[in-house]
Order: structure tokens, then C-alpha cells, then sequence
């Protein structure tokens, strides 16, 4: 499950909290998100590896489909790349991070905000939104002029559940395994590239 | 943050080696769940303690949609020559 507006509820209850200060210090000084995020990887690995449907995919995929995700890798580093030289206080390397969330805005903001600091998992957090809502508005048109691939690179990790629907709707059912194929790919790169890009 | 990444392929093993009981896969779901609203909200927790983010909200939003439209439009560009050399049905 990586989109419901719960995700975005808990996050706007965070810093409701917060503001008023409801919550006792000590609980903000130790810091259990770590700890958390430690469990949540662990837990994301299991349902990972459990996914039947997810391995036979990948099992039975022909090389060929292998260039969707990396269509998805390569044109988001260059787009996110391109947009970072005019945006002060966001450097080339937190820019290619963020883009690396692919849409997993769950994942990818709570490692970015763990990594770089709460602003960047907050733009890590919107970007990645709204990565997912420009694909659900905009997949026929860009179906139309970009071709059956488009919508689905547009979806990134996302194409495989929250915008399968819209994809398959406008692509049709033999791009719909593509789809889930790349954003399978992508859902277990995001904590691989964010890492990476922000440590190394 | 390395660990975290080897926690996610020891998972990964453990989840393969599972995956054959349903139970135990079923229950995955709600404790990831579980363990994402609790990061959210740990997030927010922080976000709401730090003046800066909360005062600069709007320019921090603005830059994450640039953002995106930049990753969605590469994205879509990429596509189309992957789609017109490797995918389009030959006539």
C-alpha cells in the first residue's frame, strides 16, 4: 500500500501534534523513528519476497521489459536533474534522491527526511504525490502523444497498484503487465537508489 | 543506512523462505502499514517542531511539484523513443 490519504492524515496529525505541543518531550528526544524504519524495511523485505505474483513476473519477463523501468531511471534523473538548477536550496544530489522516489512517497520521504533533514522529506513527500496525481490525471494525454509506454514511466513505482488502473484503462491489458513488471522493479529500487544517491 | 538496506534483503530471504504460509504473509500487510503511520506521524511530529519548514511551506511545495513535473516529463520523453525503437508494433 503505498498511497491513501490515512498516509497523508497521520503526517498532517504529526505536526498538529506537534505545534501545540501535545506531545512529551521525551518521546520526541529519543527518537524512535529509526527504530521504526528498521522494523518497516525488514517488513517491507518480507512482502517482498513473499510475492508470488511478483516473482513469477520477474521470472517469466523477457529482457526487453527490463527498459521500461530503466526508461523510468534514466528520464527522471534528467528531469529532476534540469529542474534542480533553477531551485535554490536543493542540491543536484537531494534533487536525484527525491526523483528516486519513483512516486513511493511513503518510503521515499520518510528515508529523505531521515537522511537529509525533515525539509527535504517534506519535499520528498509532495513531490512524490504529486508524481502519482499528474499520472492519474494526465495518463490518457499523455498516452496520445508520448505512446503506450508513457503512462506507465510516468506512474514509476506506482504503476504496479495505485495507477494500474488508470494505465491499463488507457494502454490496454498487454501494457498492463508492463506496467506491473516496472513498478515492481522500481518498489524495490526506491530504498536502494535514495541510499545510495544521499550516501555515496 | 546500510543497515537498513540489509534488513531489507535478510527480509527479502525470509519472505521467500515464507511465502508458502499464508498466515504468516497475511499479516505482513498491517504491520507495514502500522509501521508507515507511525513514521509519517514522526515526520510531521518533526516538521511541526521546526519553525523554518513550517514558515517556508509554500516555497518547499512549490519546488517538490517542479520537481515532479520535471520527473514525470523526463520520464515521458524517454518513453517515447524506448516505445518508438523497442515497442511499436512493426508495419
Amino acid at each position: 500500500m503505498k498511497s491513501s490519504l490515512l498516509i497523508v492524515g497521520f503526517f498532517v496529525l504529526g505536526i498538529i501534534v506537534s505545534l501545540f505541543q501535545w506531545l512529551p518531550q521525551i518521546l520526541i528526544d529519543a527518537d524512535l523513528s529509526i527504530y521504526a524504519l528498521y522494523v518497516l524495511m525488514f517488513l517491507v523485505g518480507i512482502g517482498i519476497g513473499a510475492d508470488k505474483k511478483a516473482w513469477d513476473i520477474l521470472r517469466n519477463a523477457r529482457l526487453k521489459i527490463f527498459l521500461v523501468p530503466l526508461t523510468v531511471i534514466v528520464g527522471t534523473a534528467i528531469g529532476v536533474a534540469v529542474v534542480s538548477v533553477f531551485l535554490k536550496n536543493i542540491t543536484l544530489r537531494e534533487a536525484l534522491a527525491i526523483g528516486a522516489g519513483y512516486g513511493y512517497y511513503s518510503l521515499s520521504s520518510i528515508f529523505i527526511g531521515e537522511i537529509s533533514g525533515e525539509a527535504m522529506g517534506v519535499v520528498a513527500l509532495i513531490s512524490n504525490i504529486s508524481r502519482e496525481i499528474l499520472t492519474l490525471l494526465l495518463a490518457p494525454l499523455i498516452a496520445r502523444y508520448f505512446g503506450k509506454l508513457a503512462p506507465i514511466a510516468a506512474g514509476g513505482a506506482t504503476s504496479m497498484d495505485t495507477t494500474l488502473p488508470v494505465i491499463a484503462k488507457t494502454v490496454g491489458k498487454e501494457f498492463a503487465i508492463i506496467a506491473v513488471f516496472s513498478g515492481i522493479v522500481l518498489t524495490i529500487l526506491v530504498p536502494v537508489f535514495v541510499t545510495m544517491i544521499l550516501e555515496f | 543506512m546500510l543497515i537498513v538496506l540489509g534488513l531489507m534483503t535478510i527480509g527479502i530471504i525470509a519472505g521467500f523462505a515464507v511465502r508458502n504460509f499464508g498466515k504468516i504473509v497475511r499479516a505482513v500487510e498491517p504491520l507495514i502499514n502500522a509501521a508507515i503511520f507511525i513514521l509519517l506521524f514522526l515526520l510531521g511530529v518533526s516538521v511541526g517542531a521546526n519553525k523554518t519548514i513550517i514558515n517556508n511551506l509554500d516555497t518547499l511545495g512549490t519546488q517538490a511539484i517542479l520537481l515532479a513535473f520535471g520527473a514525470v516529463f523526463g520520464s515521458i520523453v524517454v518513453a517515447f523513443f524506448t516505445y518508438k525503437f523497442f515497442f511499436k508494433p512493426k508495419e
